[in-house]
């Protein structure tokens, strides 16, 4: 893909695969069939389908010289620089600092970790680790501190986990659709494989006084974030990560410890974790009292009250690529991208569109599909060059399934008039996106 | 169970009464053992119901200067929010307010019209605030900052000596106006 958005289709010499979906959808296997299918497919993928023909090869320059020297920590390409966050306080005022992932230029199901989403309530700590302590105390047996040498002795465990933050596309609570791309909706998830110690192994060590129902995490950065966890949710795959994506976290995601709570609410994943209190009822800390709450408008499923202890990140998905921003140069065949995820469990299957919901084809997932992570869904797709409105919908291993936009707005409600697009206010929104195509290949936000 | 366990429970119940707790040796056991007062200075959170809540006191109009000094600048005269607050802005929180709770937009929620509890203002101004200088006030000012806004939000009377018993006691009109989103995950 472009790196200024464009995407290149390939000629549309390939009328005869069939769409098994509206508006060109096609399987999921289309393009990958070799061997007992190639006599069927072999007039339509063979030497003519790239498009124009190829002009003839020149040597570049970069091979007629010494290239760079080899730096000890390697960045992206200079030609990748555009590939960043996006801030939404970037003049540091005194106040929380978000910084959200580009989904529309990555792919694959891990994000970098210079591009992992971060949101720091009074800046990012300058932790030394060597002085950093992690205590656990409160209703235990044996209260205990340890330090990051020590804990780096433990058996530590891998796994890949999502983490999004409640207030993660919060944009789409508005009653038109902003028209922002996929960073700005939904760039506060990422995903990374974290190395640590379960927490079960410590709280074991210290012994459980079974008056403790919850525990409360507190990190050692300026706000000293205070989160209420349900102590089963310790005991269970509760995380004290080390590493991310395989070195030391980054200094925006918790170096030199954090919590990660595979699901739950980024919030909860608190950072710089400095102390595990167990405790017989919740802090109702400033967090949980009123920042991850949810107001919900009169007339709906919580009878006039306000949604609290909104633990969990339910099923979502949304198209990476192509998506709001791009734009498709000619007609032809794409491939549709997207990142599907649910605080549940696993995800079992993506539905895509092309026809804004009318049908729907099944995406292919890529292997392997873990629990609480990001899973990567594609699916090939022959533009016409008429308008189109792509959407994808997941479902989950325990049969939850996102809702459409109509079933999200009847259940939830959506605010009266366009909220600011960096400041999130309602939070766990996991409606179905939609991006629309025009007839140019323009792609926009709609809602369909 | 693994058999290590196994051997090392074994192990205990027969030297049972000359070790304190069972050994088991199938962790690291790395951490240090910590008393209460070496973790005192860390040991800051609030239960909802006020339980932790340390000795001191202060008053509202011990809280106004103090506020002045070390909060106005970002939440405006009063708690009442800066321009930029007012405006919808991105900014830090408005602390006093008489607004009323609208539909879903949370950007109408206030400690006065939302938060359920009282001592979670006092567990967060001790925990974060002033956000440039975190952990630099004395118990006896968060009391007193913590009477000042609630006085402000007319929710105690402006005469009132705040201090853990009093705090306490002090109803919040919207503790009735939450349920938990997922009551199976809640502990029981």
């Amino acid at each position: 893909m472009g790196r200024r958005g464009d995407l290149s289709g390939e000629k549309d010499d390939r009328q005869d695969i069939e769409e098994i979906a509206g508006n060109g959808l096609l399987h999921r296997r289309a393009l990958l069939r070799t061997g007992l299918t190639a006599g069927v497919l072999g007039a339509t993928l063979g030497p003519h389908a790239t498009g124009a023909a190829a002009e003839p090869l020149s040597e570049p320059p970069w091979g007629l010289t010494v290239g760079e020297d080899t730096p000890p920590y390697q960045g992206p390409s200079k030609f990748s620089k555009n590939i960043v966050r996006s801030l939404a306080n970037p003049k540091f005022e005194p106040r929380s600092s978000l910084a959200r992932t580009p989904h529309h230029m990555l792919e694959g199901s891990l994000t970098p970790n210079g591009l992992h989403f971060t949101i720091n309530h009074t800046g990012i700590p300058d932790i030394d680790p060597a002085a950093h302590r992690f205590v656990i105390h409160g209703l235990v047996k044996r209260p205990q501190v340890f330090t990051l040498d020590a804990l780096l002795r433990y058996p530590l465990t891998s796994r890949p986990a999502f983490v999004e933050c409640g207030g993660n596309s919060a944009p789409l609570f508005s009653p038109i659709p902003i028209q922002d791309n996929v960073q700005a909706l939904h760039g506060l998830a990422s995903c990374a494989e974290w190395t640590g110690v379960k927490l079960s192994i410590l709280l074991d060590e210290c012994g459980i006084d079974p008056r403790a129902k919850w525990f409360i995490a507190e990190g050692a950065d300026g706000p000293h974030l205070m989160r209420s966890i349900p102590l089963a949710k310790g005991l269970d795959d509760a995380m004290i990560a080390l590493y991310q994506n395989g070195e030391p976290l980054m200094p925006g995601n918790g170096f030199p410890m954090r919590l990660v709570l595979p699901g739950y609410e980024g919030n909860m994943n608190v950072k710089f974790l400095r102390r595990i209190k167990l405790v017989p009822g919740p802090a109702m800390s400033f967090w949980e009292s009123q920042v991850y709450t949810e107001p919900m408008p009169p007339g709906k499923s919580s009878g006039g009250k306000s949604y609290n202890f909104n633990f969990l990140n339910e099923v979502k998905s949304y198209i990476t690529r192509p998506s709001h921003g791009h734009v498709l140069k000619e007609p032809g065949v794409y491939e549709i991208s997207g990142i599907a995820y649910s605080g549940k469990g696993k995800i079992a299957k993506v539905m895509v569109s092309a026809d804004g919901g009318r049908s729907w084809a099944e995406a292919a997932l890529q292997g392997p599909v873990q629990t609480k992570a990001f899973t990567r869904f594609r699916l090939p797709w022959r533009w016409n060059g008429g308008p189109a409105i792509l959407q994808s919908r997941a479902w989950d291993d325990t049969g939850a399934f996102q809702p459409t936009r109509s079933e999200f707005v009847a259940a939830r409600g959506q605010l009266d008039s366009e909220p600011p697009v960096t400041a999130f206010r309602n939070h766990h929104c996991n409606v179905i996106t939609s991006w629309a195509v025009s007839g140019r290949g323009k792609v926009t936000h709609a809602y369909a | 169970m693994p058999m290590r366990k196994m051997l090392a429970l074994f192990a205990f119940a027969f030297a049972g009464p000359v070790l304190a707790f069972p050994v088991l040796a199938d962790t690291p056991h790395l951490g240090k053992a910590v008393s209460a007062s070496d973790v005192a200075k860390w040991d800051i959170d609030i239960q909802a119901d006020g339980t932790f809540l340390p000795p001191g006191e202060g008053t509202a109009a011990q809280g106004a200067p103090i506020y002045v000094a070390k909060c106005a600048a970002c939440h405006g005269d009063g708690g009442r929010g800066t321009e930029q607050a007012k405006s919808g802005k991105p900014a830090p929180p408005i602390l006093v307010s008489d607004a009323k709770l609208k539909g879903m937009d949370a950007s109408h929620t206030t400690i006065a019209n939302y938060w359920p509890y009282a001592p979670p203002l006092f567990g967060y101004i001790r925990a974060a605030m002033p956000w440039n200088e975190p952990r630099s006030l004395s118990d006896h000012e968060v009391y007193a900052l913590t009477a000042y806004i609630l006085a402000e939000n007319k929710l105690i009377d402006p005469k009132l000596v705040l201090n853990a018993k009093s705090l306490t006691k002090v109803q919040m009109p919207n503790r009735n106006g939450f349920l938990p989103r997922f009551p199976d995950l809640m502990p029981h």
